[in-house]
């Protein structure tokens, strides 16, 4: 008696666990697709900043010349730099393909990150590397055009850090998205990446 | 009584520190913690930030707690903790002490817990040592230098790092 009611049980389990399983995918499986179709689409769009050496860069910048953007800001200990690092070796190694992008360094933190600061702190990297920032509303145009994540975390005393997109953006010619390059990723994928966006555009 | 041992520890390493000098010791060793692979990373110019890391071993039967870090080269220093979220980069200040195990290790490294200096003080130069005074709930304040590395580097190096030897008690 006891032992039929266990298998019961059990059986009832089996089915419960399968149902949640069932309807969890349900709901989350549709979603993503739909989400980065959308993403894809909408991305992109006017914005006017000023980069490093003071000259005004709007999004006609992007057009004609495959292009890697990323966002970040000076305040950041390890990703932004690292990033930075990279993304110099990479143009190294690259050699003539280099020059056939165009490479951008947007900052999330405008308040901080002011033209004559990104002009020093980019000396340290390769300089076909371009600095942007702005207003904060012009960053914001940008940010926001992007589908970037960029938001304050306020610590005490008035300083705050700043959460935000880490991957690298890789836009074609027609500033279409073509993929990303992802913090820590492989470095040779990455070079591979980026030689394919320089010769396929 | 048990005190007056520790503090006899603490007099004769004082006096080790003195003769061997920071620069030499890679690895600082205080009674059952000893600080490993301390380093930083070289700061771009007018940055305002730099992250600093070492492993903290704890060789004895009780753990222990870092509590707080300090140093002269920064306005403020944090454990900071990063983690990525679906490629979102997410910093925090640490809430509270970050418990070092018995027999265990606590590790700051790139992608993880840090040391966080903000408002520097003069930028972290490659070749340089950054002094740091860790604050422990029992071990007290011990006092550290990070190898200041390349601006890229991934690691503390050959040279400057945990070459194992320095037990030379």
């Amino acid at each position: 008696m006891s032992g039929i009611r266990i298998v019961r049980y059990a059986a009832w389990s089996v089915l419960a666990l399968v149902l949640i399983s069932a309807s969890v995918v349900f709901w989350q499986w549709p979603d993503n697709p739909r989400i980065e179709r959308v993403a894809v689409n909408a991305f992109g769009g006017p914005f006017t900043l000023t980069d490093q050496r003071g000259n005004t860069v709007t999004e006609a910048a992007l057009k004609g010349q495959p292009s890697a953007l990323f966002f970040g800001y000076t305040f950041c200990p390890d990703v932004c730099p690292t990033t930075l690092v990279e993304m110099s070796m990479w143009l190294e190694k690259l050699g003539p393909d280099a020059d056939k992008l165009g490479v951008y360094f947007v900052t999330v933190d405008p308040e901080r990150d002011t033209q004559e600061l990104l002009a020093e702190y980019l000396t340290a990297f390769d300089p076909r590397i371009t600095g942007l920032t702005g207003t904060p509303e012009a960053v914001g145009e940008i940010i926001e055009a992007y589908r970037v994540y960029a938001e304050k975390t306020p610590l005490d005393d008035g300083d705050y850090l700043m959460d935000h997109t880490s991957s690298i953006y890789l836009l074609d010619s027609d500033t279409a998205f073509t993929g990303t390059i992802s913090y820590q990723e492989d470095p040779d994928t990455a070079l591979a990446k980026l030689k394919r966006l320089a010769n396929n555009s | 009584m048990f005190r007056g041992i520790i503090s006899a520890v603490c007099v004769w390493l004082m006096v080790v520190a003195a003769h061997t000098g920071p620069s030499s010791a890679s690895s600082e060793k205080i009674e059952t913690l000893s600080i490993t692979r301390p380093w930083a990373r070289a700061t771009p110019p007018r940055a305002q930030a730099a992250g600093g890391y070492l492993t903290i071993e704890n060789s004895g039967a009780a753990p222990d707690m870092l509590v707080g870090v300090q140093s002269p080269i920064a306005g403020r220093v944090e454990i900071h903790e990063m983690r990525m979220e679906s490629n979102i980069m997410i910093m925090r200040p640490v809430d509270g002490a970050l418990e070092i195990p018995a027999g265990g290790a606590l590790t700051l490294a790139p992608g993880g817990l840090h040391i966080m200096f903000m408002g520097l003080n003069q930028p972290f130069a490659e070749g340089s040592k950054v002094p740091v005074t860790l604050h422990f709930d029992k071990a007290g304040e011990v006092e550290t230098f990070l190898d200041v590395m390349h601006l890229g580097a991934t690691g503390p190096g050959q040279k400057t790092g945990s070459g194992g030897h320095g037990h030379g008690q």
